[in-house]
């Protein structure tokens, strides 16, 4: 006989379970974890890069790389100083979820590590939508990309905790309207921290730097 | 891109439910979803006619309920329907506002035989 039955469940539920399994795994590991997100070409790879070099003897650092095909990042992220760095291919898939992070996350001796960078998979839509379980989430906008991103990515915008502005070195060759950036990151994320820098240059790294330092320290 | 992983698991929670009604066929899902969900629904129906092949939920209609994105200025608390480019509150052109709808992506029911 047709009957309706009423189940009103969120659709990623499974994903967000799955993800606070991870958070506790980290968590009490005493790890300190971010989920590095951006568009591809944005610069995550480039930012972890240089990164790595300023943490020396001060952190121990795991990194977890997330693409569709191949070992070039976590081979960047080895050979710039990572303590562990493991590739997941997602075989097309467009974005990180919980399960491919909770096997990543088998490959460590999770105590080993002060802090764990997840780079996402370069996309600006689909990661927005599935938690990890990391501490922070953090969004790399980058100059060349055009100033009106927080316009037309909003989910990915007022989700982050952070973001980082890259290429600021380009600001003087790009039409890039600072002003009007700000202001749609500020309407959809008005507490959000935000670092502007240069991987190139180097300039604004200190500070990412520092902020990074503390927030491990800070992590009991 | 990531319809496919969603529609994944709206397969899973429908049959969890209708095996547990010991129904025989899954014929409609209810589905609500935000305009602020990022989510296409022509992409999951997409997916779905393939995935639930062989299952018993094969042919079962999707339906969407769309739900209109809606906002409150945490400076005045107007409620407002943000415009495509502009999220700032109309009346104070305060920032920050709480999304109160829009965000939804639940399955809300099934129907089975």
């Amino acid at each position: 006989m047709p009957q309706n039955i009423p189940i009103v469940e969120n659709i990623l539920n499974a994903n967000d379970r799955l993800a606070e399994e991870n958070f506790t795994r980290i968590e009490s590991a005493g790890v300190f974890s971010i989920n590095l997100m951006a568009s591809p070409g944005a610069g995550k790879t480039s930012l972890i890069e240089q990164t790595l070099p300023l943490l020396k003897d001060k952190l121990r650092v795991a990194v977890i790389d997330g693409d569709i095909a191949t070992s070039i990042d976590a081979d960047r992220a080895a050979k710039a100083g990572a303590q562990a760095a493991i590739q997941i291919n997602t075989g097309g898939d467009c974005h990180l979820d919980a399960v491919m992070l909770r096997g990543a996350l088998e490959k460590l001796e999770m105590d080993q590590f002060d802090l764990l960078i997840v780079e996402n998979v370069g996309n600006l839509v689909c990661p927005a939508s599935f938690k990890l379980g990391t501490h922070k989430s953090i969004l790399i906008a980058s100059v060349p990309e055009g100033d009106d991103k927080p316009y037309k990515y909003p989910g990915m915008y007022r989700g982050v905790d952070a973001l980082v502005i890259n290429k600021i070195d380009l600001l003087p060759y790009v039409p890039f309207r600072m002003d009007y950036f700000e202001r749609g990151v500020q309407v959809l994320n008005p507490n959000v921290k935000t670092f502007p820098l240069s991987c190139r240059t180097g300039e604004g790294l200190d500070v990412w730097v520092e902020w990074l330092i503390q927030s491990v320290m800070r992590n009991p | 891109m990531h319809e496919l992983s969603v529609t994944e698991s709206l397969l899973k929670i429908a049959l969890q439910h209708a095996e547990k009604a010991n129904a025989k066929r899954v014929t409609d899902l209810h589905i609500v979803m935000g305009d602020l969900a990022t989510m296409v629904d022509d992409s999951i129906q997409f997916y779905w006619d393939i995935i639930a092949k062989k299952t018993i939920a094969e042919g079962a209609r999707l339906h969407f309920r769309r739900v209109p994105a809606e906002l409150q200025c945490m400076t005045c608390f107007e409620k407002y329907s943000p415009k495509r480019d502009e999220l700032i509150c109309p009346q104070c052109g305060g920032v920050g506002a709480k999304i109160i709808a829009g965000e939804e992506f639940a399955l809300e029911s099934i129907d089975v035989d």
